[in-house]
């Protein structure tokens, strides 16, 4: 019968379409983004973090990084702890994407210093070898519009001082951009809760072993020699050829970084690794 | 000539423009698939990686999708109902708008206005001309259908009618903005309602755009081509109605382990695993119309792209639901793996659908034989070789990525770090450049046959056989 009446037919297909709706789609919102969602700590963008997310959309940074971090071991492992609903309250649009070409970001803040940012967005590959993402070195050439960054604060209903507005004159969209990615995440104190305690004395299992030299030098290049040089010399974190240190003491620095001054934690890659570092530093700084 | 009251010059316009579209999407896929392998291509600010890729995926499912979409819902509503378009002049409109719409929506994504939600990043003008566009289509197909001269409506209609109720409210709901200025919004909703809003769009747009249009295209052209009938009416019923209902409760499984509700994630799930079934409710009713008629895929150019074209929908629906359960999604999500799914659909399943009913339509629109049916044999084995290269190797990269992210040490620390598994990607993602510019060489071949169709193509007695067009 419904095949001969087109009306019925719409108002039938309209109607199913509509139960998984509103149970999926409509109900939700009596769950999500309520008081019990919402986490004290996490506050709106100001109007530089604001215009930074700006950008991070008109050039779809969505299309090769996520934020969202999935409560898995080894996700926690490599990106931090995972994402929670109250961290997203005042995301206008969402930027979980659907697809990791490169890391997700939803933890960057904090990570690393300014400084390494502003060089990675200028040369991603003078950063991290053999990445494939492009350089946006070239949004250092556009200023900022205050007014109109005001104005997106308004439709926002984001809080702002005067100060802030003014502040932006003469700032860039890099600036921005950089603001932005050092405020996700950072909603939660996680870097705190997530440092581990190394307790116990600590023994170098490679002690004047030689032959762990050459995994050390890869690793180190692999993942110290962006901020530290090729040479050890210093660049964006200090120079390491006069360490003089006990190994224990070197193994504690790589294994929880100093988060406070832009070093990252290595914990992650495994305490092997990391003395086959430290030997390496080691044998660097007596030469 | 055609029987004259029926409009095929709107349906040949729509074929036309639906082609341009997919070849401007094909190339710019190309170009973005090197782009991930050499990133010195990336030309700021306006061609990017970040910005052309939308182009590619709007110009793919707008331009080419809905484009022949528009082409065969025109051509099929017309002789389901035996009655002329109930408005040309609107239909003109509709063509004229639809390529304005493409055109202001290629040019604002390169500008680096978008919304950033995946399949829905156009800014709120362009959105509104969407909808324009979209009513402009569902009034004239609707009043076409409701002064038919065909009671019984078939298959086809209910999967448009569906497809046109859907979209609509799909596009207009996700699409809930507050304008800052011409081409800047920010969403209606925040953060995880957001997701759980945009992801049922999401899905549900690949159900009502690459789904339900295309599904409405086979129960037409298969029997039309074959000249046997679709093996059951009931199934068809079941498999629409089901389809139609389970397809809106699976958006989440997108959302698989993200702070979206766990219950909205476990529906999603069992919703997505149920879905198998009138999905292969149509696999079936297809494979089983054949009985008897098998030779056709040796002898019917037509029917080799239908079969396959259905064949792929089984598989895109088999391997979908796997993905939805929590597990695999654990491993899977995120990697390379995601994007070969989705072309399996699109390459292997709308668009060997699409190039089928325009290889239906070419006799009956332009009123000529196909120049060439070797250059249309050549034309699917390019394309299905394209694809399964394209997708093979990306699936192998994504099980090889999800691999290397989830290895541990003895110690328990990470394996690899997130540089060590990406450089594993390049020789992959060569491979689909490759697999791409061997599917974009297939569209080429198609394109000439059909510019010496209608130059050279013989004049089709099959268009005069108007006393049988209209039979369901």
């Amino acid at each position: 019968m419904w095949e001969r009446k087109p009306v019925l037919l719409l108002v039938l297909a309209t109607a199913a379409i509509m139960v998984g709706t509103i149970v999926t789609m409509i109900l939700p919102f009596a769950w999500v983004n309520t008081d019990a969602d919402r986490i004290a700590t996490v506050t709106p963008y100001n109007p530089l973090e604001q215009e930074g997310r700006d950008i991070y959309i008109r050039e779809g940074c969505n299309n090769c990084h996520t934020q969202t971090i999935r409560p898995l071991v080894t996700e926690v492992l490599r990106y931090g702890d995972y994402s929670k609903s109250g961290e997203f309250v005042y995301d206008r649009p969402f930027l979980w994407g659907s697809k990791r070409t490169g890391p997700d970001l939803a933890r960057i803040g904090g990570k690393y210093p300014d400084a390494w940012h502003y060089k990675h967005m200028e040369s991603p590959r003078a950063m991290v070898p053999r990445s494939n993402m492009p350089d946006y070195g070239w949004l250092k050439n556009n200023l900022l519009d205050p007014q109109n960054i005001r104005h997106k604060m308004d439709v926002l209903g984001f809080p702002y001082e005067q100060a802030e507005i003014d502040a932006l004159k003469g700032k860039n969209e890099m600036d921005a951009i950089v603001a932005y990615l050092q405020k996700l995440g950072t909603g939660i104190p996680w870097r705190k809760t997530a440092e581990t305690l190394v307790v116990g004395e600590l023994h170098n299992p490679y002690q004047d072993d030689l032959t762990v030299l050459d995994a050390g030098k890869a690793l180190y290049m692999q993942h110290c020699a962006a901020c530290h040089g090729e040479k050890l010399q210093g660049e964006i974190g200090p120079e390491l050829t006069d360490l003089d240190m006990p190994d224990a003491d070197l193994y504690q620095i790589l294994f929880n970084g100093f988060p406070e001054d832009g070093m990252p934690p290595f914990s992650a890659i495994g305490s092997d690794r990391l003395w086959k570092m430290v030997n390496f530093l080691k044998n660097e700084a007596k030469h | 000539m055609e029987k004259p009251n029926y409009n095929t010059d709107i349906v040949r316009s729509f074929i036309n423009w639906g082609i341009i579209w997919g070849l401007v999407s094909i190339m710019v896929g190309v170009i973005v698939s090197l782009q991930m392998v050499e990133p010195a291509l990336n030309f700021p600010p306006y061609l990017t990686f970040g910005r052309l890729r939308p182009l590619h995926t709007n110009a793919g499912i707008y331009g080419w999708a809905v484009g022949t979409t528009f082409a065969l819902f025109l051509y099929m509503v017309q002789r389901l109902c035996k009655t002329r378009l109930w408005s040309d002049k609107l239909a003109r409109f509709q063509l004229w708008f639809f390529n304005a719409t493409i055109i202001t929506a290629a040019i604002t994504l390169l500008l680096g206005y978008t919304t950033s939600k995946e399949y829905h990043e156009l800014e709120w003008p362009v959105d509104i001309m969407v909808v324009i566009l979209w009513v402009a289509f569902a009034i004239n197909i609707i009043m076409t259908i409701i002064k038919r001269r065909e009671e019984q409506m078939y298959i086809s209609l209910w999967y448009m009618m569906a497809s046109i109720v859907g979209v609509a409210i799909l596009y207009i709901v996700d699409g809930a903005e507050v304008p800052v200025s011409l081409f800047k919004s920010y969403s209606a909703y925040a953060g995880t309602n957001d997701a759980n809003v945009h992801w049922w769009f999401g899905h549900n747009a690949v159900a009502m755009v690459l789904t339900a249009p295309p599904l409405a295209m086979f129960y037409y052209v298969l029997p039309k081509s074959t000249g046997v009938p679709i093996y059951s009416h009931r199934m068809s019923i079941i498999a629409f109605w089901s389809l139609i209902f389970m397809y809106l409760w699976t958006g989440a499984h997108h959302l698989l382990w993200t702070p979206v509700p766990d219950w909205i994630q476990t529906l999603a799930m069992a919703f997505s695993v149920m879905l198998i079934a009138p999905s292969w409710g149509s696999v079936f009713n297809g494979y089983l119309s054949m009985r008897g008629q098998w030779h056709q895929m040796r002898e019917n150019y037509l029917v080799k792209f239908l079969i396959i074209g259905i064949t792929f929908y089984g598989l895109q629906t088999l391997q979908g639901p796997m993905q939805a359960i929590r597990s695999f999604s654990a491993f899977i999500h995120y990697t390379d793996w995601v994007p070969a799914h989705i072309h399996m659909g699109t390459m292997g399943w709308v668009s060997m659908i699409a190039f089928a009913s325009i290889y239906y339509l070419v006799p009956r629109v332009y009123g000529r034989e196909l120049y060439s049916v070797p250059l249309a044999n050549l034309h699917f084995w390019l394309i299905l070789i394209g694809q399964l290269i394209w997708t093979i190797s990306l699936w192998i990269a994504g099980v090889l990525q999800a691999g290397m992210w989830t290895a541990t040490n003895s110690d328990g620390s990470l394996a690899y770090s997130f540089m060590e598994t990406m450089v594993e990607m390049y020789p992959y993602w060569w491979a689909r450049v490759f697999g791409g510019i061997i599917f974009l060489f297939g569209v080429i071949v198609f394109i000439y046959n059909l510019v010496m169709t209608t130059r050279r193509g013989e004049v089709s007695p099959a268009s005069e056989r108007t006393a049988v067009e209209g039979r369901a």
